[in-house]
């Protein structure tokens, strides 16, 4: 008996072709890289690890001095530290997983030209590794929370079952920026000035989303409308109000951010699937 | 016999020059002249001066062109070509690097290759981190590697400096620690490229040896890109030769070599000469000039290490006062390298007309590899006189041979120099100061 072909090679034209087993084959590759990622992010630096501490609370006295203190944004009646702890963990996550997944190509050329995995691989990895960070600094809201709640202004925060929500959140943040890092990284093959331009989108995309204000300070209906447009948005809520007890818990909005990100999902993995094939050629 | 690798019909089209300006500006500026204002595409002429073929319009280039054949498990298969042929980028589709345009491949086994030397080693990660790393890159699994962990370390001889981050080595321990994991992939197809692999001797060395060790060990297959015909044809069983994309022959190994070589040479190997065309004069016309090895076979190319025969027939027209022979070896160059005469004691009297053949046999271990050519030329002595003297009629082409006597057998790289003689070494011995 002969033993089937293992490996096929065709042009490959359907345009949605997942291949969830080959993934699922290249699961050590993926777990590797996470490693690598954490553990060479901040070798042979003074702090290591603490970084991912220092990073969200320097972040937090500052959105405190401008935000808070200078241009008296109100904060739902929450603590600050609280407030911007929140939005910042969440939106760092976001951010960062998109920033450093949209050079995917470009930064990995030198591999993706000699070896072939499923180039996917490459974002899981990252969007994954970037999970323990976000743990950490919720880790530090935790701290933050504790000392609120025990000591400074006892029984004043609300949290509620909401919060069980938690890990729904924190898989569609995952998959916000593994759709909108994958579509980047397709375009960045082809057109290098998107790399500049992303920095600069996710910077103004933090200022629509309710991280440094809260989104009940947009009474505007219109402007309000616009900001429930931004898939974030009522991640970034509903977080709030579950672990806060302050913000909009809109299921709309969830069904509506959840529906978003399965479109985009499957478009980034045609652009991609598209790509992959053949940006050797072009890189 | 099953086969290891089928390639059915693969083509590769590359589009030159307007698949991008490069920039979203450039691009949205092009989309809007040609679909919004239907105009020309403003960038066009970029793409024309890359275009190398000789029609102009076309922007197309075909890398390779319907390609098909059959690797047998467990066969050494030697694919050559000149550059650009078309042998990277049939194994870039190989290896899945690139997909092909039309075509299907169909393999048995782990496809490995041994160019992903080091690929993904981070620098701050220690030698054993990046051996997973590494191994993981290349498809396999965790377990495994933890399996032969052992066996790759040792092999990479930085048992040592195992656990140091790998920015502490030095570039010849992290050329060996990556070796040492892409050797340990055991693929049941591997893929050698020797030609990006030029330039470092000693990975070429272990390269080919691990090839040939995984192929007779494990009977596993092997493709094998060289422009080395001397290696390709100590290593490979068969080949398949490349010419501007599209698939020119496949046989034995020594076939295709032939091929290959008659193509590339200026003058051929072996020339038939009819009619009044013929060289010479009224007296002597050359018919046939062509190479024999010892067995009296005729031969487009021998080895450095083997005696190598120039057999020449020619045509006395009439009868014709005795006379000898002589010839010409000149290189590449056109450099003259020697004359030899014939050394017979020539006949006396007269030489009927008729049709004879002559030999002169070419000592082994004497020239460089390379191509030479070759003329020939009659003459006659008591008073000496040249009755005819050819100009370079056919082209010899000298293969390295790894089992040289001029070589040492552990020294498988280029041995550089004009000639390649043997060199009586007697063996060195100890000065005893009285």
């Amino acid at each position: 008996m002969e033993p089937a072909w293992s490996t096929v090679i065709t042009p490959n034209n359907r345009l949605l072709r997942l291949n969830l087993r080959e993934v699922w084959q290249y699961r050590d590759l993926c777990m590797l890289l996470v490693r690598r990622a954490i553990t060479t992010q901040y070798k042979q630096t003074l702090l290591g690890v603490l970084w991912f501490v220092i990073q969200p609370l320097l972040t937090t006295v500052i959105y405190m001095v401008v935000f808070g203190g200078i241009a008296g944004i109100s904060t739902d009646g929450l603590p600050q530290p609280l407030f911007y702890l929140s939005g910042i963990a969440l939106w760092n996550y976001f951010a960062d997983s998109l920033t450093k997944n949209a050079n995917t190509f470009v930064d990995n050329a030198a591999i993706f030209g000699k070896v072939y995995f499923p180039r996917i691989v490459m974002p899981l990895s990252i969007v994954i590794s970037h999970l323990l960070r976000l743990a950490i600094q919720l880790g530090l809201l935790l701290v933050v929370y504790a000392i609120y709640q025990l000591w400074l202004m006892p029984g004043a925060i609300h949290t509620n079952g909401y919060l069980l929500l938690l890990p729904l959140l924190i898989v569609m943040l995952a998959g916000h920026s593994l759709a909108f890092s994958m579509l980047f990284s397709s375009l960045t093959t082809k057109y290098r000035d998107l790399q500049v331009m992303l920095t600069f989108l996710v910077g103004l995309w933090m200022y629509a989303t309710p991280v440094i204000y809260p989104l009940s300070t947009i009474t505007n209906s219109r402007l309000h409308t616009v900001m429930m447009l931004n898939p974030v948005t009522s991640i970034v809520e509903a977080f709030r109000y579950g672990m806060l007890g302050v913000g909009e818990l809109s299921w709309w909005g969830l069904a509506y951010s959840f529906g978003v990100m399965v479109v985009l999902l499957m478009l980034a993995l045609v652009t991609f699937n598209k790509v992959q094939r053949n940006f050797m050629d072009h890189v | 016999m099953q086969n290891a690798v089928e390639f059915e019909h693969i083509s590769k089209l590359y589009r030159l020059g307007t698949i991008s300006t490069g920039t979203l500006r450039q691009d949205l500026q092009r989309w809007w002249t040609m679909r919004v204002r239907r105009r020309e595409d403003p960038w066009l002429q970029i793409g024309e001066t890359n275009d190398r073929s000789s029609k102009g319009i076309s922007n197309i280039v075909r890398a390779l062109h319907d390609i098909s054949f059959n690797v047998a498990t467990g066969d050494v298969v030697g694919i050559i070509g000149k550059n650009g042929a078309g042998k990277s980028t049939l194994l870039k589709i190989l290896s899945r690097i690139t997909s092909p345009t039309t075509g299907t491949i169909r393999a048995r086994g782990r496809i490995g290759s041994l160019l992903e030397v080091g690929t993904g080693f981070h620098p701050e990660l220690t030698g054993r981190d990046n051996i997973y790393l590494n191994g993981a890159i290349l498809g396999m699994s965790k377990a495994e590697i933890r399996r032969k962990m052992d066996a790759i370390v040792d092999f990479s001889g930085c048992e040592r400096y195992i656990d140091t981050p790998v920015k502490r080595y030095s570039s010849g321990m992290l050329v060996r620690l990556g070796f040492s994991v892409a050797a340990h992939l055991d693929p049941e197809i591997l893929v050698v490229d020797e030609v990006l692999a030029v330039g470092d001797a000693e990975f070429q060395k272990k390269a080919i040896g691990k090839m040939q060790e995984v192929n007779r060990g494990e009977g596993r297959t092997v493709l094998f890109v060289s422009h080395n015909m001397a290696a390709v044809r100590n290593l490979c069983r068969t080949g398949i030769l490349l010419e501007n994309g599209e698939l020119q022959c496949s046989g034995t190994a020594a076939e295709v070599i032939d091929t290959y070589l008659s193509g590339q040479h200026e003058k051929p190997a072996d020339r038939c000469f009819n009619g009044e065309e013929a060289p010479g004069n009224s007296e002597i016309k050359i018919r046939r000039m062509y190479f024999v090895d010892t067995d009296g076979h005729t031969v487009s190319y021998g080895l450095i290490s083997q005696r190598i025969g120039l057999r020449v027939e020619y045509e006395v027209l009439q009868d014709i006062p005795a006379f000898t022979h002589g010839a010409n070896l000149y290189d590449a160059t056109g450099l003259h390298l020697f004359t030899t005469h014939d050394n017979n004691e020539p006949q006396a009297g007269i030489v009927g007309k008729g049709t004879y053949q002559t030999t002169l046999w070419l000592p082994g271990n004497i020239l460089q590899a390379g191509h030479y050519t070759l003329s020939f030329a009659f003459m006659r002595y008591n008073p000496f006189e040249v009755i005819y003297h050819s100009e370079p009629l056919i082209q010899l082409a000298l293969l390295d041979d790894m089992e040289a006597p001029t070589r040492h057998p552990q020294y498988k790289s280029d041995l550089p120099g004009l000639i390649r003689p043997v060199v009586e070494w007697s063996k060195a011995e100890k000065l005893v100061v009285k």
